[in-house]
């Protein structure tokens, strides 16, 4: 699918939805009312950094929030059916057959007394009822297929007898043995070297595109969302501040946040003698009431504009362009605001 | 020549044994650091790389004496670390800092971040007792937090308020030296970006020599002045900034720049270099320790091992490869490393 064209297929329809930590007075409100959608094939990135509510709206989708955490609001439909009322007999089908995970460490999810094999025949014992001599052959077959080298060998190793790599290659053949529908990706490469990350990133894709399987990729790492994303979401203090096509959204976002962390990420080969563009403070106590936007306190195009509402009211998304969109009061006077690149004053 | 460089590490090694078995019996060696020779100028930053197990953390801790070489020596401040009587090391530890990468376990939990800088201080013997308090508040607002904040607990804290805190218990005892261990690997990118001008500010203002290790190469470039690129105990490259960045001569340095993800969409689906597993770093290949990876290699690579060899120009490599200058010196492409 080309990048940015949403398919007419939506297969992840999330509404309203909001997710808790904890009771009392001041719970924390880690999730706020989030709408998103993934379309079948389809590659969202879901950016942001620690704090801002990713990986909790992750194991939201996945129901896999525990106690203090509940959700406490809103709707999510996986091809039409209702995630929220599902019995955990429904679960635990739904896991694994229509739906995928791989977390940041692999070695910390692979069970360390079982051969690798095993753990990847696993699911296709249980799920697709498949004797002991058909999974093993299965699994290895998958285990080729995520390039670890001599499968047959190494389907008898334990975890801790591989690499961070390898590892990371298991848990994708565990997660895709049942062709999931949707994958989610939790920071999936961020524990790995550079050049595994590469390697690791090339198979997600691939995957992806071979099985027709959409991928929701967490990660606070725009250079990985680049090389994969077809559309891209950045969160901040638990709610999407902008959603688009991966282009715009790289090059030329509308949310001073999504703005921000595009120019305070040093460029290979692009900071001769530059300043990079920090962005002052820090993420809110998600505690504590915030009536308008939550970027508000940091933001220095507020400031610059002297806009009064941001602190009062929470911003609506407003349209950029068809598929395109920002949680920002400045934007409807926005009109050439970026026209002089924000990027970097020079260094002193 | 004229001044003689703060920091001169020549032909250091550092061996750390493989025990196994009930009784711990030694098996093997792991040469974290084998053999490694550089110099480090007055208000010089050298960025140091590699992947993780490299040995660039062992070669970090080992340069400020945190580590025993197994052989080798270190000069800093035109003294032999590893000669010096105990009290003498003392003396010389003020001059050499470390910052460490998760700044939230580094600090006591139970004592205020305040007085866990004030500490340095206290140990050193400088400045008057009473002084060192205002020398604190001092050092917080030099490293952007207010004086205030030396009050809190690192729990009050965020990762960049720490990480900050970190970097002024460094700094109040006015050293020449900083070794900097992945300083924003744990940090948030809005965060790590101020960290980094942070440094840069400092460095400038304190003539300040930065020992700057991390995984992340576009961070390197934007502070280091020069670069090493360390694989598995050995520096394979050394050069200026610019010379590694623009024109890096190691197959090594070629693979590790292509494979940092760029931002240019246009570019997302170039292929990306395979380099294969690592190697097991107790039983590395004979030769060349990067020839079972390396797309170039020839029969001389298995023969003997390169030594890093400095080029007029003062870019430094050490590979068979490039040495016959077979390999031409621009930007290597993924799809020419894959061969």
């Amino acid at each position: 699918m080309a990048a940015g064209i949403r398919s007419p297929h939506t297969l992840l329809d999330i509404k309203g939805l909001r997710t808790q930590f904890g009771s009392g007075r001041n719970p924390v409100n880690a999730v706020q009312g989030i709408d998103l959608q993934i379309g079948a094939g389809e590659i969202l990135g879901l950016v942001g950094e620690s704090g801002s509510g990713k990986s909790v709206l992750a194991l939201s989708i996945l129901r896999l929030i525990q106690s203090p955490g509940r959700i406490i609001g809103g709707s999510i439909l996986f091809d039409g059916k209702d995630v929220l009322a599902m019995s955990n007999r429904e679960l635990s089908g739904w896991r694994g057959r229509d739906i995928g995970i791989i977390f940041q460490q692999p070695q910390s999810c692979l069970n360390p007394v079982r051969r690798i094999g095993w753990q990847v025949a696993e699911p296709l014992r249980q799920q697709e009822k498949l004797s002991r001599k058909a999974a093993w052959d299965k699994a290895v077959t998958l285990l080729r297929s995520v390039g670890i080298p001599a499968p047959e060998e190494k389907a008898l190793a334990y975890p801790h007898q591989l690499s961070g790599g390898q590892a990371q290659r298991v848990m994708i053949a565990v997660a895709l043995a049942l062709r999931p529908r949707l994958l989610i990706a939790d920071e999936p490469t961020t524990a790995l070297d550079v050049t595994i990350q590469a390697q690791i990133l090339e198979l997600l894709r691939d995957s992806c595109r071979d099985f027709g399987t959409s991928l929701m990729l967490v990660t606070h790492d725009l250079g990985v969302v680049a090389r994969l994303a077809d559309r891209v979401a950045v969160m901040y203090a638990g709610r999407i501040v902008e959603e688009g096509p991966v282009a715009p959204m790289l090059t030329a976002p509308s949310h001073p946040y999504a703005r921000g962390l595009l120019d305070a990420a040093p460029r290979l080969g692009q900071m001769g003698g530059l300043r990079l563009r920090d962005i002052p403070g820090s993420i809110p106590d998600l505690s504590q009431p915030m009536p308008g936007c939550a970027f508000a306190p940091r933001c220095e195009l507020r400031a610059n504009l002297g806009l009064s509402a941001c602190l009062g009211e929470l911003p609506p998304f407003i349209p950029i362009s068809e598929h395109h969109a920002a949680r920002c009061w400045a934007l409807p006077q926005a009109d050439g605001i970026y026209s002089t690149p924000m990027t970097m004053g020079t260094r002193a | 020549m004229s001044l003689p460089p703060l920091l001169d590490v020549n032909g250091l090694h550092v061996r750390y044994p493989i025990r196994k078995g009930l009784f711990g019996g030694v098996v093997g060696h792991v040469s974290a650091v084998d053999g490694v020779s550089l110099t480090l100028n007055r208000g010089e930053t050298l960025g140091l790389v590699g992947e993780s197990g490299c040995g660039k953390s062992t070669l970090g801790r080992t340069v400020i004496a945190l580590q025993k070489p197994s052989a080798g020596n270190v000069r800093f401040r035109n003294q032999d670390l590893f000669a010096l009587s105990a009290a003498e090391l003392k003396q010389q530890r003020r001059f050499a800092q470390l910052i460490f990468q998760n700044p939230r376990a580094c600090f006591d939990p139970r004592r205020t971040v305040g007085s866990s800088v004030r500490m340095g201080l206290d140990i050193q013997e400088l400045l008057d007792p009473s002084e060192r308090e205002e020398a604190v508040a001092e050092i917080f607002r030099k490293v952007g937090l207010r004086p205030e904040h030396r009050f809190r607990y690192p729990h009050e804290l965020s990762g960049g308020q720490l990480q900050r805190i970190g970097i002024a218990r460094a700094l109040i005892l006015k050293p020449s030296l900083i070794v900097c261990d992945e300083p924003v690997s744990a940090l948030d990118v809005s965060v790590q970006a101020q960290i980094l001008n942070l440094l840069s500010d400092l460095k400038a203002e304190f003539e300040l020599a930065l020992l700057f290790v991390s995984h992340n190469l576009a961070v390197v470039e934007y502070i280091a002045d020069r670069v090493a690129v360390m694989y598995y105990g050995r520096i394979v490259e050394m050069a200026s900034t610019h010379a590694l960045f623009s024109s890096p001569r190691h197959p090594y340095t070629r693979a590790l720049l292509a494979a940092v993800p760029t931002m240019d969409i246009a570019r997302r689906d170039d292929p990306v270099p395979r380099l294969g597993d690592p190697p097991d770093p107790a039983n590395l290949p004979t030769g060349c320790r990067f020839r079972n990876r390396c797309p170039l290699a020839f029969a001389r690579c298995a023969e003997a091992e390169p030594l890093l060899v400095t080029a007029e120009d003062g870019h430094g490599v050490a590979c068979w490869a490039a040495e016959s200058a077979s390999i031409d010196a621009g930007p290597m492409t993924a799809a020419a490393l894959n061969g």
